[in-house]
């Protein structure tokens, strides 16, 4: 099912045309009403009237979230204030927050990207969409629900938290879509099993999540426990908000909405273009924003290209889910380890719990990981034995696929930290 | 249908146009709005072959017009009714829409009644006017001999500059009209305006132009909410 059709299908070669056209506007705007992109021109001796071509793109400057935290807060704005009628600060995942605007348009432009990834999912109508992301400065929430009232849905604002809520309105108010984090799926999927509900009897049918890294063996799982069709959606404040980029029904990779934004893969230390299906950092840069347009934002996000086309028949370029991001690699004895390799590798294995905590110490000159994974009941009341086994094959899994050695503890059923919102899996207590 | 990539032209040293992309496709009204002087008549000329480009790509229908004589443009399918209409006023208003089909007439060597008559079943004031001059008709009228006159080339797009010019608030909106019917009929328009918010009223998309740059575009719904639109062209000056 699509949105938009004619934009979600358009040829790559009318796609491109449009892009150039929305491009050199934008590039117009930035350099006519933003002192930062005007004065980063400058020094680059970029004219902006000279842009002729989407393979020039790698001339222009990038943006950093340091570029956007010293023009705190409305310094990269550029509409006045007056023309902005929404404004968001990103979630700070890592320290300080920037704030972005939109004008009338981006929040139009933004909920009709937000219907489109809901209707490639499968939502309709006459769906019921129970929307579990925190409502507030953060884009999840809003950025969902106005995308989901677009579809006509029946939206449920009921925000983050308060599980046993959320369950009891899950049942009661016949939601068919759940829209959070896809941790907290799993939390919600959990606790009912707990609570002794039958999970077949409600009347879900969709999942959109998004907001943070997960592995296919999590939405394996996901998908098991609630029995829905579990998608994957990306985005971030700095560019959007959610609604980037998402699955069709078919979930295998993420269509990027490129006529609203201008997508590369780039390697994050040399910073030229990896080749097509390489693993990269996500570099974006809206060509229809009115409020807060960015040009090349980095986004520290770690994804690759699917160069094949989609049987869905939407021409818009796929990409793979983030797996990682660029500052939460760990460097563990030299090697790049991403958590959700980890978190791969963990899902794999008979007896594990998907909850686990990655910790990191450095004795005396060297780097030491713990890997804190949580056990089936059965498993930590059984035999010393069985437990020995279970950690010498997570062990020896990790080892082979990670390359290095981790050492491995088990820990009891619900006693690691759940998460409502973004989970923090990596503890590193290395002082470098 | 028209695809124009970086498209640069002006007159002698004076670049009018810098490096400017559009499109518009077929069975859609683009509209170009801007103010006096922002190089939306330099741009249809220049799409006409009337101003030659001095770099860029314009592809009519997948063929590359750049080099092409203006005669040969129409004969591609593009017409021009131009801003004051330019009717030949010295000859009926019948003689003026039979030139205006002489392409047509040349590829076919049939004769032009059956389009001269289409021509009236859209405009009825003109076959009453048939035989007058053209010069003596109001302006109204000669927009719509103007029109008919590009018409009777049976165009694939159809470039109309400022059409509103001149012309009684009533009767612009009679034009309007007109030309909505033109798209709805499945005619592909290029229109150019000054009067931005007729213009988005009836067209699909639009394109700002401000001194040889398209400072922005979109859907027209989108256009008429922009503040910087309504502020610089539907005369909405917002109280600060």
């Amino acid at each position: 099912m699509y949105w938009d059709k004619a934009k979600e299908c358009m040829p790559r070669e009318d796609l491109e045309q449009l892009q150039l056209e929305r491009l050199q506007s934008t590039l117009y705007r930035v350099a006519t009403h933003v002192p930062f992109y005007r004065k980063k021109f400058k020094e680059l001796a970029i004219d902006p009237d000279g842009f002729r071509s989407l393979e020039e793109l790698h001339k222009l400057p990038f943006t950093t979230k340091d570029d956007m935290r010293n023009n705190y807060p409305y310094g990269l704005f550029a509409v006045p204030l007056r023309d902005v009628v929404r404004l968001h600060a990103s979630s700070g995942t890592t320290g300080m927050a920037t704030v972005v605007g939109y004008t009338k348009n981006d929040l139009k432009n933004w909920s009709d990207m937000v219907a489109r990834i809901l209707t490639a999912t499968g939502v309709e109508a006459d769906d019921v969409v129970q929307i579990a992301f925190g409502y507030g400065l953060f884009t999840g929430g809003f950025g969902l629900h106005y995308g989901a009232e677009r579809v006509g849905a029946s939206v449920i604002p009921i925000s983050s938290g308060n599980t046993k809520r959320q369950i009891q309105i899950l049942q009661d108010f016949k939601t068919t879509t759940l829209v959070c984090t896809p941790s907290y799926a799993l939390l919600l999927a959990d606790t009912m099993i707990d609570m002794n509900i039958n999970i077949n009897a409600l009347h879900l049918k969709y999942g959109l999540f998004g907001g943070e890294p997960w592995s296919e063996e999590m939405r394996t799982e996901i998908k098991n426990k609630l029995g829905i069709i579990a998608t994957d959606n990306y985005g971030l404040s700095e560019v959007m908000g959610p609604g980037v980029a998402g699955e069709c029904s078919y979930c295998n990779g993420l269509h990027i909405n490129e006529d609203h934004f201008i997508v590369e893969v780039i390697n994050p230390e040399t910073l030229e273009p990896v080749a097509p299906g390489e693993l990269g950092e996500l570099v974006f840069t809206t060509i229809t924003k009115e409020a807060f347009p960015v040009i090349r934002y980095r986004t520290r996000d770690l994804a690759r290209f699917i160069p094949e086309p989609c049987p869905c028949g939407r021409t818009f370029q796929r990409m793979t889910r983030v797996i990682g991001r660029t500052d939460d690699m760990l460097i563990i004895k030299g090697v790049n380890v991403y958590p959700l390799q980890i978190e791969s590798i963990l899902f794999d294995i008979e007896g594990t719990e998907p909850h686990y905590q990655i910790i990191v110490e450095r004795e005396g000159r060297l780097d030491k990981v713990t890997v804190l994974v949580e056990v089936v009941e059965s498993i930590f009341f059984d035999q010393m034995k069985k437990q020995r086994q279970l950690v010498e094959h997570i062990k020896k899994r990790l080892a082979t696929e990670l390359g290095i050695g981790v050492d491995v503890k088990l820990v009891e059923e619900k006693t690691l930290e759940r998460f409502e919102g973004k989970a923090k899996r990596v503890i590193d207590k290395r002082k470098l | 249908m028209l695809k124009i990539k970086n498209l640069e032209a002006g007159y002698g040293k004076l670049r009018v146009l810098k490096r400017i992309s559009m499109h518009v496709d077929s069975g859609e009204i683009v509209t170009i709005i801007g103010a006096n002087g922002a190089g939306k008549t330099t741009l249809l000329y220049t799409i006409a072959g009337i101003i030659k480009a001095s770099a860029g790509d314009i592809m009519l229908l997948d063929h590359p017009i750049n080099q092409t004589k203006p005669e040969k443009i129409v004969a591609r399918g593009c017409s021009l009714v131009p801003e004051g209409r330019q009717v030949f006023s010295t000859l009926t208003v019948r003689e003026n829409l039979i030139l205006g089909g002489y392409v047509q007439y040349k590829k076919n060597k049939v004769n032009t009644d059956a389009e001269l008559q289409h021509i009236y079943d859209i405009f009825p004031v003109l076959q009453q006017r048939e035989n007058q001059l053209a010069g003596t008709l109001s302006g109204g009228e000669q927009q719509m001999l103007a029109m008919g006159r590009a018409l009777m080339a049976k165009p694939k797009l159809i470039m109309l500059d400022e059409p509103s010019t001149g012309l009684a608030p009533l009767i612009v909106k009679n034009i309007f009209k007109i030309i909505a019917k033109l798209r709805d009929a499945g005619n592909t328009v290029l229109l150019i305006e000054q009067n931005a918010k007729a213009a988005l009223a009836i067209a699909d998309r639009g394109y700002v132009l401000e001194t040889g740059k398209f400072i922005l575009q979109g859907p027209s719904e989108d256009l008429l909410i922009n503040r910087d639109v309504q502020r610089a062209y539907l005369g909405r000056e917002i109280a600060t």
